[in-house]
């Protein structure tokens, strides 16, 4: 395949959470597709609020990134996120975030369309009875 | 009484509260105590996304929290009360003297503060009011999670930070 049959990368995007989460996912979204490097990693883990929006900010300053992933509605990182949000209308949050989201916007989704894929992934198997 | 748990962290409505103290102890409803807060539609609507819809969040101004505590207290659901800091929750005890017990669950980094625990970093001043308030009969201990053993006042100013 030569360079401009290429798929377009998916843009730098934020992922943030508790504790090694982001870490965690991002290791499994290595193992699956290979594109970890369009995520940046971040973690609350002993941060105070301003430190948690302060190093966002800079996060999406030195990625260029625009899109916050976070873990949790009510996440210190969620809040941190909206509050930048709140005066920095090109940046998009999207939270409650898990591992089918991100598989389907590495992969090329938009962000809307990489949501749903999450929200259909979850689901409570039924287990075949009888047979 | 069923303000159950009153606690200074300084993330106010965040995941360990809403999830980790809000699921297994039943929290019906947060009192979100700060004077800022207090005045703003939009922090107020910040904090209030997070929570979900069954349980109820109440915003105060201390003097307004300081008013309202019997009625809180009346309420039969579990409720948490919340202040963003040791000035605040200062402040609420001296207006409102029945509050015996505080919680201390999370004071972060800043320049100035020393690692007492893995979540509470404090300034002289600031273990000082705490021993404030120890001393006007508060049982102050820190806790972050409902699985973790709660630490005395004198646990927690002993600490080094690893705890």
């Amino acid at each position: 395949m030569s360079e401009s049959d290429a798929p377009a990368l998916a843009p730098k995007a934020i992922l943030a959470g508790h504790g090694a989460f982001a870490e965690g996912a991002l290791s499994a979204v290595a193992q699956i597709t290979g594109l970890q490097d369009r995520f940046i990693a971040f973690s609350n883990m002993g941060l105070g609020p301003g430190e948690i929006e302060a190093r966002l900010r800079e996060t999406l300053d030195a990625s260029g990134a625009r899109l916050i992933f976070t873990d949790l509605p009510a996440g210190s990182c969620t809040i941190a996120a909206r509050r930048i949000a709140k005066d920095r209308p090109d940046v998009v949050v999207v939270t409650g975030v898990a591992l089918p989201t991100l598989l389907s916007f590495v992969c090329g989704s938009d962000v809307q369309a990489a949501v749903e894929q999450g929200r259909k992934a979850l689901t409570v198997l039924e287990v075949p009875r009888g047979a | 009484m069923a303000l159950d748990l009153v606690r200074i962290d300084d993330r106010l409505i965040h995941g360990q509260v809403v999830v980790g103290w809000g699921q297994p102890c039943g929290v019906g409803f947060i009192v979100l105590v700060d004077d800022a807060v207090a005045t703003s539609e939009w922090e107020q609507e910040l904090y209030r996304m997070g929570v979900p819809p069954e349980m109820d969040v109440f915003f105060d101004s201390v003097e307004s929290a300081a008013r309202r505590l019997p009625e809180y207290r009346a309420d039969r659901r579990v409720g948490m009360l919340l202040t963003g800091d040791i000035e605040t929750m200062e402040r609420l005890v001296t207006a409102a003297p029945s509050i015996r017990t505080v919680t201390v669950g999370g004071i972060h980094h800043k320049p100035g503060r020393v690692a007492r625990l893995r979540y509470v970093f404090l300034t002289p001043d600031e273990e000082a009011h705490l021993r404030a308030l120890a001393k006007r009969g508060v049982t102050v201990t820190a806790q972050d999670v409902p699985a973790a053993a709660p630490l005395s006042l004198d646990a927690l100013l002993a600490g080094d930070g690893v705890g």
